[in-house]
């Protein structure tokens, strides 16, 4: 038996391409989203939540139907500028964009709530901008929250595989991340091999989420180590 | 003149280089008055002028943000920056740079005497010495006003004694209009040059 790093790498490659679309994307929206009314608003927080109660499959059909030959978003997109995103590396990058959405944006949307709207009030009357209110009041206050966001988002990007195999498919070194290999290989009895990928893919969303745990309570900043009881 | 759900919050005041106390019960207008004069909530009708500089007016269409102002505000739950220490605290909103921050510095964190917390975080520090750290940060920004939102209200008889003075004292060496919000009687008559009585957001006396 020989393993093939190719889709580890791709899986890495892939997910890290996610997190740096969904960490900004995530944190954007739920800034946004906090703190302001507007008609449609709960529809709006709703459809970007969805993907994480939405089964992944039906998540890559709706993808798959969008950006497909015919799509509403796949048709413009090859006659303005011929590009076919389906079937590429491109789309399971999407995929996992999708995918892991939701749970950078409910971290960061916790996060900032928690943060106490008075703090960025004094920091106004102090004379901060909104630039600078956000930078040394509200991030610093809400960073745990979505650090953690982080985390999930990349640990969720890693196993990705219902939208992956739909709209990005099985195409080995290029689309093939560990998920599909895992299946794919399942699939044609190569019980061995998936048991390696398997056991890796457990163990690094095991080292992220327990990795997060000891984080969050060593880099325990001294205003907190010092909060009486 | 701000409507509110409950009722309509309308005010007319003028106030020179003295203590005015906003005195009222809890929910007559009197936060929301602050939080007008200071830029964190809009009027819907009617104006703000400070030193003859229009900050707000509805009917001429002007309107200054909160950071342009120079109001100091001393919030009702102070509002200390918990990430930050006591110095980094004061000199947020400071406008002076180099050497001459560090010296208003000093001499704020000796006023309030202060000084031997400068490396401390707010969660360590006594309800008396939050106070100071409060009022310390709202004067390093070098404010035009100062208003201060029933600051003292948790703490003890004789803590709040103290800082009462200590307001007064600031307000001698600043000589900068200081509105005081209170729900306590004997609080307004002790700091106040001048007294506004609230009710359901009319003014009465």
């Amino acid at each position: 038996m020989t393993v093939d790093w190719q889709p580890v790498l791709l899986s890495l490659r892939v997910a890290a391409a996610a997190l740096a679309v969904v960490a900004v994307a995530g944190t954007l929206a739920a800034r946004a989203m906090t703190g302001r009314h507007f008609p449609g608003k709960d529809v709006l927080d709703g459809l970007l939540v969805l993907p994480l109660v939405l089964p992944p499959v039906v998540t890559g059909f709706l993808l798959l139907v969008l950006l497909g030959r015919g799509g509403p978003v796949g048709a413009p997109l090859e006659r303005a500028f011929g590009i076919r995103l389906l079937f590429t590396v491109h789309a399971a990058v999407l995929a996992a964009v999708v995918v892991a959405f939701p749970l950078m944006y409910q971290s960061a949307k916790a996060a900032f709530q928690g943060v106490d709207r008075r703090l960025e009030d004094a920091a106004r009357t102090l004379g901060a901008g909104e630039g600078r209110v956000f930078l040394t009041v509200t991030l610093p206050l809400a960073w745990p929250g979505l650090a953690a966001g982080v985390v999930l988002a990349f640990a969720r990007s890693l196993g990705e595989f219902g939208a992956t195999v739909m709209i990005a498919g099985n195409i080995p070194g290029e689309t093939t991340t560990v998920p599909l290999a895992i299946y794919f290989l399942a699939d044609a009895g190569d019980m061995r091999t998936a048991g390696v990928y398997a056991l890796l893919i457990s163990a690094a969303s095991m080292a992220l989420v327990v990795g997060l745990n000891v984080w969050a309570r060593r880099r325990v900043p001294g205003w907190q180590r010092g909060r009486r009881g | 003149m701000k409507r509110l759900p409950h009722f309509t919050l309308d005010v007319d005041f003028a106030v020179r280089d003295e203590i005015l106390v906003l005195f009222g019960p809890s929910g007559a207008g009197k936060t929301m008055t602050l939080r007008l004069i200071a830029g964190l909530e809009r009027p819907d009708a009617g104006e703000v002028v400070l030193d003859g500089r229009t900050l707000v007016s509805r009917e001429r269409r002007v309107w200054v943000p909160p950071r342009e102002r120079r109001v100091g505000m001393v919030f009702q739950d102070l509002a200390l920056f918990p990430h930050l220490d006591v110095t980094r605290n004061v000199l947020y909103g400071a406008r002076l740079r180099g050497d001459e921050a560090r010296a208003r510095l000093e001499r704020l964190l000796d006023t309030f005497r202060i000084g031997h917390l400068a490396r401390r975080w707010p969660a360590e520090l006594s309800g008396g010495e939050r106070q100071r750290v409060a009022l310390a940060r709202a004067l390093m920004s070098d404010p035009d006003v100062l208003l201060l939102d029933e600051p003292f209200s948790s703490l003890d008889l004789e803590t709040r004694r103290a800082v009462q003075d200590e307001v007064v004292a600031a307000h001698g060496t600043w000589r900068i209009p200081f509105v005081f919000v209170t729900h306590d009687r004997e609080e307004a008559e002790r700091l106040g040059d001048r007294m506004l009585f609230l009710r359901a957001g009319r003014q009465e006396g």
